[in-house]
């Protein structure tokens, strides 16, 4: 939605943490940061995928705002000066994933994902060892009715990556979400077994978008599952120049 | 080439599937009517179930999961069929400052009902709501859809022992 | 029609009006008809003389809520209107006895209290006095005459130009300049532009637009249509939540008046302009006051937020340019294009012009409707209007702003009300609910509440909001009950912060506010719940042991 292509666009200059870059306008602050190797944390961000914007961990101080704004969905301006990494920034995105990690139950060494999630990963690069905030321990079911694949909400971040592959690249819309605030959940069709779904065409996509160990496949165990996402880049391009 | 379209059949030949259609053909079946069209079945059968959802999903061209997804992020819809009688208490914050926490108590004790709950004889909902609007009236409860005002507990358990 | 001919309608209405001798007006509110105004304005309509010398009349909010129902009666040649509290069905003879030579002192109402006599009336200025589901009663208050003007004398940039010289900033909470909001739609070069009407007033304690809805529907249909004209907009939604039937019905109504007239939909009074404007339904999503998510849920969609920018006025509705604003915002249009800018920008103070409604509600005598001047000091609002906290109970804290605002102490009685002073001290203007506490209220309980509230109203798109309104709830509870510590607090405070600061939309922006100012002003109420430093160790030893055995 937010990066139509618009012909005749303008380049612009601007800083990323005091370097010099310079962008189409119709970039935003995440493309131009990982192109150049600026690592911003993101969970819910997936090139070839719409801009959700509800992570909030690659949020970034703009020199001269008082507030600030997630890179995903700010695109780049003409002498923009934009800090990634403050010591700030730093400590908030400690606590989100803090958050995440009190919500459900991540318990890295027993996960299929050990060793390939991005939720583990973002803690590591960010730093955070410990988590002060009591965990909810909720018992979310897994369900395992598919032939294929396996739903753990145990070990859901609620990013929402599932739920926009299935609808914006393979067009089946069998994801979406549930309820609001703290109990919402991801579900298949009418919240019925994912094994049951009419709409599903067992394609896989959400499982290797997926960043933890929510959405696995079957017949995995502890550490084995590695997500492959090479189709994404392709198929988000072809969908494209229809 | 656009597939045709078949119109869906209601899940029964209840009448009141009319009134439902009414609604989707003022604004075209068009699925932007989802709410507009949830209310409308809400209205006439209380509340939505799978196949009410399942209707409506096909006849607004829309996919089961987003249907269960708007459904279940609005308060104001159920999946459960709600009680002979409701009794809304207002939680705003008037009502709270007056005392709606202890109406609450008071009701959900009697008739061993928690907030959100129907009694298991399904003759009486308590559900709180976020403010009705009459904050001069504080605290207020909806009883059956009639609106009553500055009650105390005793007040409001004789008036809801009157309904049913 | 031309300007002409709707002020000679206008003028053959008020002379029918005036052939009566009495008119006898009933407040049909909610506050009223719950407390049996139905049946009062029924005793009343049979006790009434045949023939045209009395006219029973509903008509809306008349503010002092408390005092329902209310009736008042305005005789011809009178200049002050008798009004009459907790009127009940059998007092219908007697006041229809009354008429024309006197007066039924049990039940009078005095007018010269502060309540009345201090208020300022622009928004409500027809609430209470003409009958909501007349269109003529409307027009015979000059309704559409700043649209019809407007329409066939002024180019939309001269509409435009009279909303930014009135100052006018947005009545929904935030204060954005309303012109500076106009202008930027009106610039946007799209075939399609949208006008929506925010009548999703959700904050608990708040019935400001609801009360404007049911009393004066077709104010608010006449401020969007030139909302619509000055920002070049052919369509309007009105996003009503669904918790007001009465409010929906009667908006139903006026756009089918208003459309039979002319005065909506194809070629509005023969010119280019047509405007239609459709009423859609909320479904009990406190979110959905949040621009971009009211978008989504008129679209059909979860009302979840989406990042900003782009705005609603660069990329709304379908991708479209929109406007939205506010209820009290849009029932201040139609005065400030009759009455020209400047006499609005006239009243109020330097950077909040005009006037405000405010709900009154919670430990104060006369809870109801009041509209006063912008910079009104609130000792005045709390002591004189509202005429104090009851039961010689001590005044400990008004909240304004709902779930998004503060809680000020007494030592803030002297502030003046307006958007930027409240921000100053820690609360906002918000949409206008007041409600009022004494030392009966617990802050600490104060503040969870809201917490609650915004809880269970979060959309759970975005993490810092949907858990950490979680857990910050979770830390009030366990401070409530005795059983935080320092450490408790001070995390509470850390994520305070980073949900202000990093949560997507305004819902999760604002959440710790009344947290943050309970903590500003109230700190030893928090303080003195927590088991001291020296006997925290001990006191987790016993859970542990309690755990165990």
């Amino acid at each position: 939605m937010i990066q139509t292509p618009t012909p005749n666009v303008r380049v612009v200059t601007f800083k990323i943490d005091d370097r010099d870059f310079s962008a189409r306008e119709d970039e935003t602050i995440i493309q131009v940061a990982w192109e150049n190797g600026i690592r911003v944390p993101s969970l819910c961000y997936l090139e070839g995928l719409s801009v959700w914007g509800a992570c909030r961990l690659c949020v970034v101080e703009i020199v001269g705002s008082p507030r600030l704004v997630s890179s995903c969905s700010t695109r780049v301006a003409e002498g923009m000066e934009i800090r990634t990494d403050s010591e700030r920034l730093q400590a908030y995105r400690r606590m989100i994933l803090e958050l995440l990690f009190s919500e459900r139950n991540h318990v890295c060494s027993v996960c299929v994902s050990n060793g390939h999630c991005e939720l583990q990963n973002l803690a590591q690069q960010c730093g955070m060892d410990h988590v002060r905030v009591p965990y909810r321990n909720k018992v979310y079911q897994v369900d395992s009715s598919h032939d294929l694949f396996r739903v753990d909400h145990n070990r859901c971040v609620l990013c929402s990556r599932c739920i926009r592959v299935c609808d914006e690249i393979e067009g089946a819309h069998t994801w979406d979400s549930k309820g609001r605030g703290i109990d919402t959940q991801v579900i298949t069709d009418l919240n019925r077994p994912w094994g049951e779904s009419d709409s599903c065409t067992g394609c896989g996509k959400c499982v290797q978008v997926c960043p933890t160990g929510a959405l696995v496949q079957q017949g995995t165990s502890v550490g084995e599952m590695h997500k492959d996402r090479k189709f994404l880049p392709y198929l988000s391009r072809m969908r494209d120049a229809q | 080439m656009p597939l045709q379209r078949i119109k869906p059949t209601p899940p029964s030949d209840d009448k009141r599937w009319k009134l439902i259609d009414v609604t989707m053909r003022r604004n075209g079946y068009a699925g932007h009517a989802l709410i507009e069209t949830l209310h409308s079945v809400q209205d006439a059968f209380g509340y939505l179930d799978d196949p009410a959802m399942k209707f409506v999903a096909s006849a607004l061209n829309l996919p089961l999961s987003k249907v269960y997804g708007v459904a279940t992020f609005y308060h104001l819809f159920t999946l459960k069929p709600k009680g002979k009688h409701t009794c809304v208490v207002c939680t705003g914050t008037a009502c709270y400052i007056k005392g709606a926490g202890e109406l609450i108590d008071g009701v959900s004790e009697k008739y061993d009902v928690p907030l959100g709950e129907t009694t298991a004889d399904r003759n009486l909902s308590l559900i709180g709501a976020r403010c009705v609007g009459a904050c001069g009236l504080a605290p207020a409860v909806v009883l059956d859809g009639v609106m009553l005002g500055k009650l105390k507990v005793d007040d409001l358990l004789e008036h809801i022992e009157k309904v049913i | 029609m031309h300007i002409d001919e709707l002020n000679e309608l206008a003028e053959q209405i008020r002379t029918q009006h005036q052939s009566c001798q009495h008119c006898v007006r009933v407040c049909m509110a909610a506050s009223c008809q719950s407390s049996g105004a139905d049946d009062v304005l029924k005793r009343l309509e049979d006790a009434a003389p045949e023939g045209d010398q009395v006219q029973v009349k509903s008509v809306g909010c008349m503010g002092l809520c408390s005092a329902g129902p209310l009736v008042e009666v305005r005789s011809r040649g009178d200049d002050q209107p008798i009004m009459y509290q907790h009127v009940e069905s059998q007092d219908a003879e007697e006041i229809m006895g009354s008429l024309g030579d006197s007066v039924v002192q049990r039940l009078e109402c005095p007018t010269s209290i502060p309540f009345f006599q201090r208020q300022q009336k622009i928004v409500l200025e027809n609430s209470g006095i003409i009958d909501p589901e007349d269109i003529e009663d409307y027009i015979a208050a000059d309704g559409y005459s700043a649209l019809v003007e407007a329409l066939t004398e002024s180019s939309p940039a001269e509409v435009l130009n009279e909303v930014n010289l009135s100052g006018l900033r947005g009545r929904g909470g935030g204060g954005y300049p309303t012109g500076l909001k106009w202008s930027t739609v009106a610039k946007m070069p799209a075939t399609q532009k949208y006008v929506i009407c925010n009548a999703d007033e959700g904050d608990p304690g708040a019935f400001m637009d609801r009360a404007v809805l049911e009393s004066d529907p077709h104010r608010i249909l006449e401020g969007m249509a030139l909302a619509a004209y000055a920002v070049g907009a052919n369509r309007g939604y009105i996003y009503v939540r669904a918790e007001y039937p009465l409010a929906i019905d009667r908006l139903k109504k006026s756009i089918r008046q208003a459309t039979r007239k002319g005065l909506l939909g194809a070629n509005v009074c023969d010119t280019p302009f047509s405007f239609d404007i459709e009423v859609r339904l909320g479904a009990g999503a406190f979110v959905c006051g949040e621009e971009t998510a009211l978008m989504q849920s008129v679209e059909g969609e979860r009302g979840q937020p989406r990042p900003r920018p782009p705005y609603p006025a660069e990329l709304g509705l379908w991708g479209f340019p929109t406007l939205i604003n506010n209820v009290e915002t849009y029932a201040n249009i139609a005065p400030i294009v009759r009455n020209g800018g400047e006499w609005f920008a006239s009243i109020g103070t330097e950077r909040s012009k005009g006037t405000k409604v405010f709900a009154l509600a919670g430990r104060i005598h006369n809870t109801g409707l009041i509209e006063v001047p912008m910079g009104v000091p609130l000792r005045e609002i709390v002591e004189e209007i509202g005429g104090g906290v009851p039961d010689g109970r001590r005044f400990k804290a008004v909240q304004t702003g709902g779930p998004s605002g503060g809680c000020l102490p007494a030592e803030q009685m002297d502030l003046p009300v307006d958007y930027d002073s409240l921000r100053e001290v820690g609360s906002i203007m918000g949409s206008g609910g007041m409600i009022v506490m004494d030392e009966t209220s617990s802050m600490v309980d104060v503040a969870r509440y809201f917490m609650e509230f915004c809880m269970t109203e979060s959309c759970g798109k975005c993490v810092p909001c949907r858990v950490g309104t979680y857990q910050m709830h979770e830390l009030l509870t366990k401070i409530a009950a005795g059983k935080g510590t320092s450490a408790d607090l001070a995390l509470l405070e850390e994520l305070c912060e980073v949900v202000q600061m990093t949560s997507l939309c305004g819902l999760g922006q604002t959440a710790p506010n009344p947290v943050v100012s309970t903590l500003q002003y109230f700190r030893h109420e928090y303080e003195e719940k927590l088991i001291r430093d020296e006997f925290v160790d001990m006191e987790q030893q016993t859970e542990e042991m309690e755990a165990v055995s």
